[in-house]
């Protein structure tokens, strides 16, 4: 039996440009269930990154509601929403966005800041993501000694250090090559098969699109078709 | 503290900038360390026990206006008064005009109002029987490579002889020796001749005096003496203004110049200056990190948290670089008194200066982080990390 993470009714996003309004998202209707592997394609402009932000709590709707494990994230104030993020969802960025004067140990244990962990706890934690996304020998380097593949590892271990229910992908494989790609898409599987983590992916490119369970396509700010993978 | 090495790290993201700036603020606290030093040195001098004992008595109208010689038994008669001497102002140099030597022709009781001013008894015996005698700071002597037995000249810049001839000869007979560098560091600089011997050289004195200092029984009482003592030559024509020795001393200096004024100002231009210089730092340093700001908050860092980090690390800069500059002028202020030989007396930072430091430090810091923070604080997340912001 499967429960519905993500609950979405006639959102809508409207930007203000100077004078002129646009209309980004129109009035999306969405389920996306516990852990669901999901991916967000369309062409530029669609509203992609603009749906995956708003499902990540880094935007608010213009109209709509959007619910997230059963709490309706469009209706909190920037503290509560800020709490709800560090605990409940991981993000990974298309360019990694490491600090790059912190070693990938210190960049892994940023989120872990926010809770109440001991120093120790925190390191802890931060060396077993590490373990996890293969790179536990790397811990001391910064993100400029680190390759491309490497950091989006880095990046995927700060993502998942606080055990978060959510991931948020926008474009995690849009700067790597193939190789890198695969192995970034194949440890998001694996967090989404054996950890149970639920992903929501932004990409453009149709074989990271393959590794989700569903794919979903958007036009125009318009939900078009969702297709099973 | 857990967010120290965050903050930290964020200041030597750009090292070169950040030690530039430091450089700046080390530069700038040295310089308040060392003008406080000159400050508080300025404000102590006239502060001893001894000195709340006495009073100056001097013209009215001008410190160079001199007083008759009459005044010494009337002064004495004043009830409350345990003692009276007088002194005049010489204006010596030595050698060039520019080597200004604190100068005065002192009554041959001069030294016993001055128990501070310490001289042995044997150097006190050989300035008493000697009529060209002189007694010098150890300071001085050792500023101009002077011993007991040297003879001395010296230029008055005021007075000449009778011949017209405004070079002086001195036998240096006795040291002066400063206990209390802090208090009484004045006297380490001092030049003493006999009253005598001046007035009875210069045309220009007659049986003068240039002020009176009086000794009171009861420190209590100084206000109802000193009082009394200008209501001796009330409604004459030479009108006195008597007043205790730290007012005097302080009135004395400002008459060369307002140290405290001259101290704020060089202070507020340098101040001025570091703001401007370390805002812009600070401007700059958090604009470059405008899309690390932007993950922080989208890992869940709350817009205050980020505000008080940011204004954390212009706090960080400001203390770390004033803590320095402070420390150094600590170390430097007695090296230059030691240099200056004796001619400055530029104590280490008390507790004062450093509290007053401290607070600049914080104050500083605040300001120039105040609009980065608040920049940082409202951020929008998702034009940050599309790089529109």
């Amino acid at each position: 039996m499967t429960t519905k993470l993500i609950e979405i009714r006639d959102l809508s996003k409207v930007y203000t440009r100077g004078k002129q309004k646009v209309e980004v998202l129109h009035h999306i209707d969405l389920d996306v269930e516990q852990g669901e592997f999901l991916a967000l394609m369309g062409p530029s402009g669609s509203g992609k990154t603009t749906l995956l932000n708003l499902i990540g709590g880094l935007d608010a709707p213009s109209g709509g509601s959007l619910s997230v494990g059963g709490k309706r994230i469009d209706q909190m104030g920037a503290g509560e929403l800020a709490r709800w993020r560090a605990s409940q969802v991981g993000f990974v960025f298309q360019f990694y966005n490491l600090m790059p004067m912190l070693s990938a140990q210190r960049n892994v244990e940023l989120p872990l800041l926010l809770t109440k962990l001991s120093a120790a706890e925190r390191k802890k934690r931060a060396a077993i993501a590490l373990q996890l996304v293969n790179l536990a020998e790397r811990a001391s380097h910064k993100p400029g000694e680190l390759s491309g593949g490497q950091q989006q590892r880095v990046s995927i271990a700060r993502a998942i250090v606080s055990d978060p229910t959510l991931l948020v992908c926008d474009e995690p494989t849009g700067d790597l090559d193939r190789e890198s790609a695969e192995e970034v898409l194949s440890l998001l599987g694996v967090l989404n098969r054996e950890h149970g983590k639920t992903i929501v992916m932004v990409t453009h490119d149709p074989k990271a699109a393959e590794r989700a369970r569903q794919i979903l396509h958007l036009d125009k700010g318009r939900l078009v078709e969702q297709v099973p993978a | 503290m857990k967010y120290l090495h965050l903050i930290w790290a964020a200041l030597f993201r750009r090292k070169t900038r950040t030690l530039l700036t430091l450089v700046s603020i080390v530069t700038a606290f040295l310089l308040f360390g060392l003008l406080d030093a000159v400050r508080t040195s300025f404000d102590e001098a006239g502060q001893s026990a001894n000195g709340a004992k006495r009073l100056q008595t001097g013209s009215k109208l001008s410190f160079i206006q001199l007083l008759p010689m009459s005044l010494t038994q009337r002064i004495a008669q004043v009830d409350g008064v345990k003692d009276v001497t007088f002194a005049n102002w010489f204006g010596g140099a030595y050698q060039d005009p520019h080597n200004q030597v604190f100068s005065f022709a002192v009554a041959p009781n001069y030294l016993d109002l001055y128990p501070e001013i310490n001289v042995s008894e044997e150097h006190r015996k050989a300035f008493a029987a000697t009529r060209t005698g002189a007694l010098v700071g150890e300071g001085l002597a050792k500023r101009f490579g002077w011993k007991v037995g040297d003879k001395v000249p010296l230029m008055s810049t005021i007075f000449p002889d009778k011949n017209g001839s405004k070079n002086w000869t001195f036998d240096i007979v006795g040291l002066i020796h400063v206990v209390n560098m802090k208090t009484d560091g004045w006297y380490d600089q001092m030049f003493l001749l006999n009253w005598k011997y001046f007035d009875e050289t210069t045309p220009y004195n007659q049986g003068q005096a240039g002020w009176y200092v009086t000794s009171v029984k009861d420190v209590n009482q100084a206000d109802r003496v000193l009082k009394a003592i200008d209501a001796l030559s009330a409604n004459s024509d030479h009108e006195t203004r008597t007043m205790t020795e730290q007012a005097a001393t302080a009135s004395w200096m400002k008459q060369f110049a307002d140290i405290g004024m001259i101290t704020s100002a060089i202070m507020g231009a340098v101040f001025f200056t570091l703001l401007l210089l370390s805002g812009n730092t600070m401007m700059q340093a958090v604009r470059e990190r405008t899309g690390e700001i932007a993950v922080l908050k989208t890992l869940g860092f709350s817009g205050t948290s980020v505000l008080a980090m940011v204004l954390a690390e212009s706090v960080l800069l400001l203390v770390l670089g004033g803590v320095i500059g402070m420390a150094l002028a600590s170390v430097l202020g007695p090296i230059i008194s030691q240099g200056s030989g004796g001619m400055l007396n530029l104590a280490a930072a008390g507790a004062r200066s450093w509290g007053l430091g401290l607070v600049l430090m914080l104050l500083f810091g605040l300001v120039v982080g105040a609009l980065p923070a608040l920049n940082a604080m409202r951020l929008n997340i998702t034009d940050a990390l599309a790089g529109r912001a």
